[in-house]
């Protein structure tokens, strides 16, 4: 059993104490953390769903060992909000293009999103289909994701 | 110590895998987690090494790159690493998606050993050194020393990789690799060349057609004596053609569940016609 460890998620420190060796940090975050806003579809990093940033990289959490994870800075899907009930431009332009349909993969594609807009203010087309390219949407619903993005970028430049 | 160890220095990890010489080493987690995650394999103790800063460190020389075992591959594709070892950003160019090249690691692609691990070709073909650390001090080997099999490596218990030290010859390098799409794709053959032109030397070598990493040697001896080094003027077509049907030879591919034994030494004539074109095109090499 590894030794009792301290998540930094959101900004919160989060104690974790008799977890099990083999626990992801998507795990974690899920089971005992309650924060469900990242999913868990594949746990073999070939969907995207569970992605989050960690020290501002984007990574899948599945693929992280939690404990591992302890002393860095984790932020996921819920932290990405301007305010407490705010949601961020990229968050806004997925409501605004109807970019859900099952809604499954957008916690995924919308922390990519950030991390992308993040790097890359006015991606072209070729650059948003590379940044998103390990996010698998079940319901094919694409067309409205990549107008999301176009909308987000072109919001998050006119703001001040 | 506890279960989980995360070293953050060269010295930190060797002491822990002294004191746990079959402790699981951790690095990107992008092949191991897979594993966990499934209920395959379960470790009693883990050390993980992302946050080694020696294991992070690169360099670049006149002659040699040298890359730490923890670079990952979205800085394997950044310059000025990528300029130095081009085979080697293209290659990591094709693995995976965004989050997995954050996370996944030079180390961690060589440790794992799979027949297509798509740096491997490149390491091959640039006469990459391994170099590895463990309760005996340092040992370096060849890469076909330390791949010996289908995931099978020469590592002792308790050595950990540290970095691979690889030629940076004057020519162009190339990368090419089949498989069903562009993105999150395992290879189903896959191709390093290089073009050394001051040893006047073609290096070939392959990935997912054999247990191990072949280099292409009688092919790399062929087509050497048939290059203009000299007037640098391109290679002609039925060079091209007759060296990949003989770096084809040098493959020994299986039918299995990602392709054929027929298609894949198929597609190896191919990518290595490609490449070696690519590598001598006067002008530019995406035009060959």
């Amino acid at each position: 059993m590894p030794d009792p460890y301290s998540l930094r998620v959101n900004g919160v420190d989060c104690e974790v104490a008799d977890s099990d060796i083999a626990e992801s940090l998507l795990f974690v975050l899920r089971e005992r953390l309650g924060l469900t806003g990242t999913k868990n579809a594949c746990t073999e990093g070939e969907c995207s769903s569970c992605a989050v940033l960690i020290d501002g990289v984007l990574t899948c959490s599945c693929l992280v060992l939690s404990a591992t994870a302890a002393g860095q800075e984790i932020t996921t899907v819920e932290g990405l909000g301007d305010g407490r009930d705010g949601l961020s431009a990229v968050q806004e332009a997925f409501v605004a293009e109807g970019a859900v349909q099952c809604g499954f993969c957008t916690p995924g594609l919308i922390v990519a999103v950030h991390d992308l807009l993040e790097a890359n203010a006015d991606p072209s087309d070729g650059d948003v289909r590379e940044a998103l390219s390990g996010n698998l949407c079940r319901c094919t619903g694409y067309g409205r994701i990549l107008a999301a993005v176009n909308t987000a970028a072109e919001a998050k430049r006119s703001q001040p | 110590m506890s279960d989980v160890v995360v070293a953050r220095s060269l010295d930190e990890a060797r002491g822990a895998l002294a004191e746990h010489p079959d402790a699981t080493v951790l690095a990107g987690g992008t092949d191991l987690m897979v594993e966990i995650n499934r209920g395959l394999r379960r470790p009693s103790h883990v050390v993980g090494v992302a946050q080694v800063p020696e294991l992070r460190d690169w360099s670049i020389a006149d002659d040699q790159v040298i890359v730490g075992g923890g670079v990952t591959y979205t800085e394997m594709m950044t310059t000025p690493l990528a300029d130095a070892a081009p085979a080697l950003a293209q290659a990591a160019r094709t693995v995976g998606s965004p989050p997995i090249r954050n996370a996944g690691t030079l180390g961690g692609n060589l440790g794992t050993a799979s027949p297509a691990g798509d740096t491997l070709p490149v390491l091959a073909a640039l006469n990459a050194q391994i170099v590895v650390v463990g309760p005996d001090g340092e040992r370096r080997m060849a890469l076909d020393e330390f791949v010996v099999g289908v995931k099978r490596t020469s590592l002792r218990p308790g050595e950990l990789i540290v970095r691979a030290e690889m030629d940076r010859p004057t020519g162009r390098q190339e990368f090419l690799k089949i498989g069903p799409r562009n993105a999150m794709v395992i290879s189903m053959a896959g191709l390093a060349l290089v073009a050394d032109h001051d040893a006047r030397a073609v290096r070939c070598a392959l990935g997912a057609v054999a247990a191990g990493i072949p280099r292409a040697r009688d092919a790399e001896a062929w087509v050497s004596e048939r290059i203009d080094w000299d007037n640098g003027a391109g290679v002609d077509d039925s060079v091209a053609d007759e060296f990949g049907q003989r770096v084809a030879a040098a493959s020994s591919p299986i039918d299995d569940h990602r392709s054929t034994a027929a298609y894949r030494r198929h597609a190896i004539a191919v990518l290595a016609t490609r490449a070696l074109k690519r590598a001598f095109a006067q002008g530019d090499p995406s035009d060959a």
